[in-house]
Order: C-alpha cells, then sequence, then structure tokens
C-alpha cells in the first residue's frame, strides 16, 4: 500500500466524448451502448463497432467487473499497474489498478471504480479491489 | 490472382552500424539503398517503385524520393510499425505483378539510440485525434507493458513460465553470439533472463528487445529481372497483412492478427508449417515471438512455452531455426522497427549465405512475420513466405 501514486496526465476530450468527461468530473462513470444491437462497447465512440449505427447513447456503469490482465510498470520513478478490466456490463477497457499491494493483484480479481484525479483535467476511472 | 512466384527479393542489406550520432536519418536511408542495390546488381535508375513507413523523414515517400532523386512511377508508404517492411514486400509484388512498377525499393533507418529515446518504458501521447489516446494515455500504457498484459493473461490461461520465455532469448543469444554487428554477443541462460531486472510484469530486462540506430533495404523485382542478375534467386510465394486491435471493447489478448495474416500467406503459398526450414519471428518481447508461434501455427494454442524451450528454436539444434543473426533480442531492432531485418536474415538463409555456423541446411522455404505497434492493444500483423528457386 506505500505506492506512491503517479500523476496521471490529464485526458483530452473530443466532440464525441465532451459528455463522457463531463460525467467524470460530476461523479459518474458512463459507458457507451448501441440501442440498435444492444451491444456496450469500449472506448466510447457515437457510431457502434458492432453494427455501425449512430443510435447509441451513455448509460452509466455500475463500476465492477473483474481484472482481465494486467502489469505493475517497475520501470518508472512511481510503479503503476495498467490493466484490462471486464466490467460487469460485459465490455473490456484499459485503465490502472490503484490503492492497492500491486504485489497482491491477480487475473479474475473483483474490482470496483475509483475516478482519479488527473493533472488539470477531468478525473479518469480507475479500479481498485472490491 | 495471386502474388505467387510473380516477384524475387533480389537485393537485401542490412546496415553494420548499431549507433550513428555522426549521421542523419535520410543519410542512413540513402546508405541501405545504396547497399540494396550493390547487393542486386542495381543501379538508382533501374527503381521504379519506392517504400517506405513511419521512420522516413517527410511527408510519406515524398522527401525520401527527393533525396535519392528518384523517378518512380509507383509508391506506398503504408504504415503499420515494425510489420510495415514485411508488409511492403507483398505489395511491392502485388505492383509488379499488375506492372505498376519493375524494382521496387524499400528502406527504413532511424536513430533511436542516439536520440536516446526511452523506447519501451515511456508512455507517449501520440496524435490527440487519435481517438483511443483519452482513454488510454492517462493510464500510461508503454510498448513494455502493453506486451506485458499479453504475456501476463498467456501465462494465466495456459500455464506458460517465465522460464520458457527466457529459453526464447537464449536462443537468440547462441545466434548472435556468430554475428560481428550484434549488439548483445554474451551467450545467455535462462537464469540470466528471469533474474535480469524486472521492467514490467512479467517481462525482464532481457525479455526486451535492443534499442539500436541503424537501418536496412530491400529490392523487390519482377521475375525477369531477377533472373537477368547474378543473386541466388528468392522467390515471393505467399504474403498475409491482418491488423487487429480490442474489438470494440470484447478485447481477447490470447492471440493475434498473425492468426489471420498467417492462414493467408500460408493458403497462398500452399505449404504447411512444417514445411518451413527457417523463420524470422518478430521478436520486440521474448512474449512477441511465442504468440506468433502459435498462432502461424508452429504448434497449438497455448503449447507455445512447451514448444520454444530446451532449445527448440536454436540452429542445429532445435526443430525450428528462428532469428539466426540474433534477432531484435539481441543483434538490431533499427529504429524500433525490426521488420526489414527480419526479411533480410531469411533472404540470407535462403541464399545459403548466412553465418556458417547458424546456416540451415537445404533451406528451400523460410517465413519471416512481422508484428507492429502494440500486442496489447493495437498492432499490425504481417507474413512472408518465400522460396529459393
Amino acid at each position: 500500500m506505500a505506492n506512491v501514486q503517479r500523476k496521471i496526465p490529464a485526458p483530452t476530450p473530443t466532440p464525441e466524448t465532451e459528455a463522457f468527461w463531463k460525467a467524470t468530473a460530476d461523479g459518474t462513470f458512463l459507458v457507451r451502448r448501441c440501442t440498435a444491437c444492444g451491444k456496450p462497447h469500449w472506448y466510447p465512440r457515437a457510431i457502434c463497432p458492432f453494427c455501425m449505427s449512430d443510435k447509441t447513447e451513455w448509460v452509466e456503469s455500475k463500476g465492477t467487473g473483474r481484472i482481465y490482465s494486467y502489469s505493475v510498470m517497475r520501470r518508472a520513478a512511481e510503479p503503476y499497474a495498467i490493466a484490462y478490466v471486464t466490467l460487469d456490463e460485459g465490455t473490456t477497457m484499459l485503465t490502472n489498478l490503484v490503492q492497492c499491494d500491486f504485489d497482491a493483484l491477480k487475473i479474475g480479481q473483483a474490482v470496483k471504480l475509483v475516478l482519479m484525479p488527473t493533472e488539470g483535467g477531468p478525473p479518469v476511472p480507475c479500479f481498485t479491489p472490491a | 490472382m495471386t502474388i505467387k512466384g510473380k516477384a524475387y527479393i533480389a537485393g537485401a542489406y542490412e546496415h553494420p552500424t548499431r549507433k550513428a550520432p555522426d549521421k542523419s536519418l535520410a543519410q542512413l536511408h540513402a546508405e541501405v539503398a545504396i547497399g540494396a542495390l550493390a547487393d542486386a546488381g542495381l543501379t538508382k535508375d533501374d527503381v521504379d517503385g519506392y517504400f517506405c513507413a513511419g521512420d522516413a523523414p517527410g511527408m510519406g515517400p515524398l522527401s525520401m524520393v527527393d533525396y535519392l532523386n528518384l523517378r518512380v512511377r509507383h509508391v506506398d508508404s503504408t504504415d503499420v510499425g515494425g510489420s510495415s517492411y514485411l508488409l511492403h514486400v507483398a505489395h511491392a509484388a502485388e505492383a509488379i505483378a499488375a506492372g505498376k512498377c519493375r524494382v521496387a525499393l524499400i528502406t527504413l533507418a532511424g536513430r533511436p539510440r542516439s536520440e536516446g529515446m526511452a523506447t519501451g518504458t515511456q508512455p507517449r501521447a501520440g496524435n490527440l485525434a487519435q481517438p483511443d489516446v483519452q482513454f488510454e494515455y492517462p493510464y500510461g500504457v508503454t510498448v513494455a507493458n502493453a506486451y506485458a498484459m499479453v504475456a501476463m493473461r498467456h501465462m494465466h490461461e495456459f500455464g506458460t513460465t517465465s522460464e520458457q520465455l527466457a529459453w526464447i532469448k537464449v536462443a537468440a543469444s547462441h545466434h548472435a553470439q556468430h554475428n560481428p554487428h550484434a549488439m548483445l554477443r554474451d551467450v545467455v541462460t535462462v537464469a540470466d533472463v528471469v533474474n535480469s531486472p524486472m521492467v514490467a510484469d512479467p517481462l525482464h530486462r532481457l525479455d526486451c528487445c535492443v534499442i539500436s540506430d541503424g537501418g536496412g533495404a530491400l529490392l523487390v523485382v519482377a521475375p525477369e529481372v531477377a533472373k537477368s542478375l547474378k543473386r541466388p534467386l528468392v522467390k515471393v510465394i505467399g504474403a498475409g497483412e491482418a491488423p487487429k486491435g480490442q474489438l470494440g471493447g470484447a478485447v481477447d489478448l490470447t492471440y493475434s492478427g498473425a492468426r489471420y495474416s498467417g492462414a493467408a500467406a500460408f493458403a497462398e503459398a500452399g505449404v504447411k508449417p512444417s514445411d518451413i526450414k527457417y523463420a524470422s519471428i518478430y521478436d520486440s518481447f521474448t512474449i512477441t515471438v511465442l504468440m506468433q508461434l502459435e498462432d502461424l501455427g508452429f504448434c497449438a494454442k497455448g503449447e507455445g512455452g512447451k514448444f520454444v524451450a530446451d532449445g527448440n528454436l536454436i540452429s542445429g539444434v532445435g526443430k525450428l531455426p528462428f532469428n539466426t543473426d540474433g534477432g531484435g533480442l539481441c543483434n538490431n531492432h533499427p529504429a524500433n522497427r525490426g521488420g526489414i531485418t527480419k526479411v533480410i536474415e531469411a533472404v540470407r538463409q535462403l541464399r545459403g549465405e548466412a553465418h556458417p555456423a547458424v546456416q540451415v541446411r537445404n533451406c528451400d522455404v523460410a517465413l519471416a512475420h512481422g508484428t507492429g505497434g502494440l500486442l496489447g492493444t493495437r498492432h499490425g500483423s504481417a507474413t512472408l513466405i518465400m522460396e529459393r528457386e
């Protein structure tokens, strides 16, 4: 738990993702879902990557999931854990695992959302063991 | 329509430098072009097609065509990272088959070592219009940790071990000892690899390739041109390409684009993995090799760890001699893009011009495969099969 948290660079929103980043600033984590085929996807797009429909919408995520894979970057001033987390909604996202013992992480482990502050931008969705 | 037999690799040249602080990037591209032309016995005026990727300075091919003062009728600067140059060979063969050019020059060069790039361990923001950047750069994606997540999942899913991955480096080092230009010529052991410092779990320092300056060039030519020259005939018989990404969030790190590019190349060539006498397999990291060997069909999915163990990739020892120049792991990874050196060593093997200590006997069919970009996020995959005629 003694890890010093690395400073997280701010994400740069595009017109397609402004609502997503405004939501994280308000404490909410959204995923994008297609109303035509019903599937959620990641990263969020206006156009569904499965059926190319433009009938996509924001839905609030439960913010829970499991670690699909991860790696602790040791060759860094402040080591950090990069990961893919599969959300309970069924889509898998790139993220960081934070506020945890890096040596105790395991694939398949249940995790929950933590919105982590960034340097001068909206917070980014990260995860910590549930 | 096929490219099988429609083009030959008549010139291949690897720059001997591994550190070039005194040369410009354009100059390195020009030096490798000279080397490949001399190897083939052709001149600048014979070149009517030019291929390069993102390592070339300037807009696509324009600056290098101008620097070299080429008069070409076909250009292609498709950039799929380190796999670009294998794809360029295939695209050159297509262009030759379609009559768009007869002598295609492909160049790669770079000087990341002189420029002091923290190539594999530094997050890079890239172009902010790239749709994935805002969802990845904040998290510190680097080359090393993106590949490391693939290794971590492979270990979880199939029980692959660090010791098995280490055998890939061990095999490369056995070959590099015979290459006077290789950056790392000392033979290493499995223990050396697993005891080297951890970079990104589970990849150690010795699981990673070298960072080198340098470059290479190839000449892909029409059959009648190849047959007019004095070099052994190396024929392109099959190729495949396949980008792969995160599949809209249905992420699956257990396979790479090689599953598709390899199948396409084998089908076109009409050969099987068991026909391949020598394989150049992209080795940015040990895990890159393991994944590609499985996806290309040299062993079943999940069996890569057992396949590479106990020296099976060492020439003269194992069943599948790989990267007999020492590969990116020990010899050279110019411009952080190892695709061209993969083709060059395969050409040496098919010509019988590899170092005698690593030359594969009766090497009549060889494969070269490249993975460009990041295996763990999005990557290009290109497979090439060549035959000695």
